[in-house]
């Protein structure tokens, strides 16, 4: 049990007639990072609160480094930073005021705090908005002073609540290489995204909840794997070759495809990247089929959870059916 | 958890609040312009057309004893308004996963509140003195005032720090509270004298604390000038102003400190 810096057993937690917990168990080894997916309201935010003993499970039991989140809550805080959906930053203080506070109020006294604050300022590339009130700052500066206020105490176990949330893409980038390195310093880590990408590129493990439940759980790979690995997307250019291609491409595909007639397009799970992308390409085209656009899509969160919740997490071999698939090729439209 | 380090706790969060004063506008102004305004509005508008024969100065003097007091109780408001904010912003997420004092919160954004009364009863009494008002009793008496003054200014920043961690947002505070604090205020003995009351507005008056806290202070300042205070006030309230107005605060600070304290643990952001 003291190799795990987290675990939760049976959590349980109403407000009023919702269930935002409704038994949720898990486990972060030391030093291993886990990544709690799921939708807006699907519990993950009550989750890191239990967890971070902001609120009190009405079921369940929880430990944090080793310590119980129930019996000794001040114990725990002792040993975590906590970085939340929104930036807890004042605003109105500076950068520098406002890490010191924190590093006060972790009782490390009064010049280490305000040695720990530079340092820290310096390694998320902030000194030189020290002296600024953090209402100056960017959107990703804020994040970047959030997750220092989380580390000023070096804390062995951190708790990340959709981190990368409302960043713009470089923000996200780099905010991930200061998450992987503080990984690689050692730190166990939780945190909760709606991205499968960021939890793909950080987390060991991951947990898929929904509706306060553990809806699946695995690797990456693992949970891409559920939902068919990447798919084939084509749209043919004459709406009446469709039938025909979707004959030709069948034997590539590891799921039946699913065909949309009016857009002229077509979406099919395959395994083995580029060379089924090639062959597939081959094969249309000693047909004389002419395509419009063609493409792999790797699967999204989006993919992996309308899988899980339309044909239920533990009947993995089914087919996966129409609906799932027209809501998958709907949400690939978007980028 | 040690008391040193509640302490401790407390005055970093109070000392961040300090800052705030400085760097927030709406703060700035209502620390500093609002008292200011407060005393030369009531002074010369209701002063002038009051007491028209002493020249408005009697009945002036009458008048920032009543002033100070209602101007400390909206003063809470910012107590309220400052946690209902920390809330909403997520910092009191922030601090709650901390391994600070659990009250240490509350107890330095009620601190800072002092100070920051200090500082307005400080601007008041220089805009007073400067339109004509005097202390007449001695430097211990006067500091008696200001001190009943701002013990009850705690009490009811208090209540506005339950009130804080309950509601959603700032703005809820601000408008909750002024439906209370201003008939809090104005049936009672700050502007006009008592007896000029119908009976039962009177009644509430003789035993509203702040009437108490005004009286307790106007004695404590000599400022009770016959001509302007009309009759001698009745009740037991009235007759012993600071005693009542001091079991009053200790009344409310035995109920609202743990109630605020209780609803700091249950809150957390939305």
């Amino acid at each position: 049990m003291t190799d795990d810096a987290i675990t939760a057993t049976g959590l349980v937690k109403h407000y009023g007639s919702v269930r935002a917990l409704d038994g949720v168990d898990l486990r972060v080894p030391k030093g291993s990072v886990l990544g709690l997916l799921g939708p807006n309201g699907a519990g993950k935010t009550t989750a890191v609160r239990v967890l971070t003993t902001l609120i009190r499970p009405d079921a369940g039991s929880a430990t944090v480094a080793g310590i119980d989140v129930l019996a000794n809550p001040g114990e725990v805080r002792r040993h975590i930073g906590v970085s939340g959906q929104y930036a807890a930053v004042d605003e109105y203080l500076t950068g520098q005021e406002n890490l010191e506070m924190v590093g006060r109020l972790y009782h490390l006294g009064r010049q280490p705090s305000r040695e720990r604050a530079r340092e820290l300022l310096a390694q998320f590339r902030l000194e030189d908005a020290a002296d600024r009130t953090a209402k100056t700052y960017s959107g990703g500066m804020r994040r970047r002073l959030d997750l220092a206020g989380a580390l000023v105490a070096r804390p062995p176990v951190l708790f990340l609540d959709e981190p990368t949330t409302g960043l713009d893409p470089r923000s996200r980038t780099e905010m991930w290489e200061v998450l992987q390195e503080l990984v690689k310093e050692g730190t166990s880590l939780l945190l909760t995204t709606q991205y499968l990408e960021e939890a793909d590129l950080l987390a060991d493990e991951i947990v898929v909840i929904d509706h306060g439940k553990v809806i699946a759980q695995g690797t990456a790979d693992q949970l891409k794997g559920q939902v068919g690995g990447e798919r084939l997307a084509i749209t043919v250019k004459d709406g009446a070759q469709l039938a025909t291609a979707g004959r030709l491409l069948a034997p590539l595909g590891t799921a039946p495809a699913s065909t949309e007639e009016n857009r002229r397009s077509l979406l099919m799970p395959v395994s083995g990247g580029v060379a089924v992308l090639t062959e597939a390409l081959r094969l249309l085209d000693s047909a004389g089929i002419v395509l419009d656009d063609v493409g792999l899509r790797r699967p999204t969160l989006d993919d992996v959870f309308l899988t899980l919740t339309g044909r239920g997490a533990e009947d993995e071999a089914a087919p996966l059916d129409g609906r799932v698939l027209a809501s998958a090729a709907a949400s690939g439209d978007q980028r | 958890m040690s008391a040193a380090t509640a302490v401790a706790d407390g005055l970093v969060v109070a000392k961040r609040n300090l800052i705030k004063i400085k760097r927030v506008p709406d703060l700035l102004v209502f620390t500093t312009l609002s008292p200011i305004m407060f005393v030369l509005l009531f002074a010369y508008v209701f002063g002038g057309a009051i007491d028209q024969q002493g020249g408005g100065k009697g009945y002036r003097e009458f008048l920032i004893a009543g002033i100070f007091a209602q101007t400390v109780v909206f003063g809470a408001t910012i107590t309220g308004a400052g946690l209902a904010d920390d809330v909403q912003k997520g910092i009191i997420d922030r601090f709650r996963s901390l391994p600070m004092s659990p009250s240490a919160v509350l107890f330095g954004r009620t601190l800072s509140d002092v100070v920051n009364n200090v500082i307005v009863l400080f601007v008041m009494s220089v805009t007073g003195l400067i339109v004509g008002w005097r202390i007449r009793t001695s430097f211990l008496e006067a500091l008696g005032g200001y001190l009943v003054l701002l013990v009850f200014a705690y009490a009811i920043s208090w209540i506005m720090a339950w009130v804080g961690m309950l509601v959603p947002t700032p703005e809820v505070v601000n408008n909750a509270s002024f439906i209370i604090i201003f008939p809090l205020t104005f049936v009672a003995n700050t502007f006009v004298p008592l007896d000029t009351l119908p009976g039962p507005l009177k009644a509430f008056a003789e035993w509203n604390p702040v009437s108490a806290v005004t009286q307790a202070a106007r004695n404590l300042f000599g400022n009770n000038n016959p001509a302007s205070n009309g009759a001698d006030p009745t009740g037991w309230a009235l007759n012993h102003p600071a005693v009542y107005t001091l079991i009053w605060a200790a009344g409310v600070l035995a109920i609202f400190v743990p109630l605020a304290n209780y609803q700091y643990r249950r809150s957390t952001s939305r």
